[in-house]
């Protein structure tokens, strides 16, 4: 029984880490389109 | 394009879903581990896809260098062709098969040595110019995601069955955490240097760190590990329903790595667009200053 909560955070660290990943992208993704914006605004 | 996307996000989803359902309940327990071994569903997996991702860095990166010039562009191709070519021929030849590991077929051998030419033309082909650069630090960055996984759910799987969480001094392990390193310190130097030098130096680097690849790849062979030998490929056995689920999953995550890197491709295009055009908006705006016409401050 011990063994398997090993297995269930194995399964669960790999996809907590996609998740940051993911999230992080989201992120780069939203401040690059406001400046995207930004330098819009200024031509 | 962008609707292309979200369909293939949710068969991805629906694939990884499924493979999850193989991993849980279809694939048989295993006689001495139990049932957690089935982390090797998701550690393995992983671990391949971040190699994957690895070549693709290093053959990216290769023609990123090659392509400074003419001369040295014709010289790699040229290279590349006559090392698949002797690569392959070689792997059938007796003296060459002696030092081939025992279990380790010599047909999977060459077809391995044949994907450096296949991969190196049809990358060139699909990504010219910059865009190799932008695909090496995108597959960079999602191989180190994939190889951070191995690193956390490879010592959460030794702890039960080992009775350690790390083996200092074993080669697989050591090799591993090195790769890791190694990439880590090229995304490093991308982020943080701004000189005009930073692609070729990322690139050279990613060439060198490349090599770490294959000596964790066949370490569990030439080595007397506390990792376990191979069951695939290296004259060891496997349930063939255990099998049929570690390539399932591994499908599941390639599609996965696939669309990450997408995303990843497109954020880096988006950045350099927006860098040029604050480069732009500079230049403007020193034109001006200088009274000059823009058209010929940028000649």
């Amino acid at each position: 029984m011990n063994a398997v909560k090993f297995l269930i955070a194995a399964y669960v660290a790999t996809w907590v880490i996609h998740g940051v990943y993911l999230g992080s992208l989201v992120r780069r993704f939203r401040r690059l389109r406001r400046e995207e914006r930004e330098v819009g605004k200024g031509k | 394009m962008k609707r292309l996307f979200p369909i293939l996000s949710i068969l991805t989803a629906i694939f990884l879903a499924y493979a999850l359902y193989q991993a849980w309940w279809v694939a048989p327990t295993d006689a001495q581990q139990g049932d957690v071994y089935r982390i090797i569903y998701y550690h393995v997996p992983s671990a391949w896809t971040a190699f994957l991702l690895f070549f693709i860095n290093f053959i990216a990166s290769i023609q990123y260098l090659a392509s400074a010039k003419p001369s040295t562009r014709t010289a790699a191709k040229w290279i590349v062709t006559v090392v698949g070519v002797v690569g392959v021929i070689a792997c059938f030849l007796p003296a060459v098969q002696r030092l081939i590991p025992a279990g380790m077929r010599p047909s999977a051998v060459a077809t391995t040595v044949l994907l450096i030419p296949i991969f190196y033309f049809v990358i060139g082909w699909l990504f010219p110019g910059d865009r190799l650069d932008v695909l090496a630090v995108t597959t960079a960055e999602v191989g180190v995601v994939f190889c951070t996984i191995v690193l956390v759910t490879g010592p959460i799987w030794a702890r039960p069955v080992w009775g350690i969480w790390w083996a200092p001094g074993d080669i697989r392990l050591t090799s591993t955490l090195v790769l890791w390193l190694i990439y880590v310190s090229y995304l490093v130097l991308r982020r943080f240097s701004n000189s005009a030098q930073t692609q070729l130096l990322a690139a050279a680097l990613a060439v060198f760190g490349a090599l770490d690849v294959p000596l964790v790849y066949f370490s569990i062979w030439f080595f007397r590990t506390q990792h376990p030998q191979p069951v695939i490929g290296g004259g060891g056995s496997m349930d063939p329903h255990m099998l049929h689920t570690l390539l399932i999953s591994w499908m599941a995550f390639l599609c996965f790595a696939f669309l990450v890197c997408w995303s990843r491709f497109r954020l880096e295009l988006l950045h350099r667009e927006i860098e040029e055009a604050h480069a732009m908006e500079s230049l403007a705006g020193a034109a001006a200053g200088a009274s000059l016409p823009l058209s010929r401050s940028v000649r």
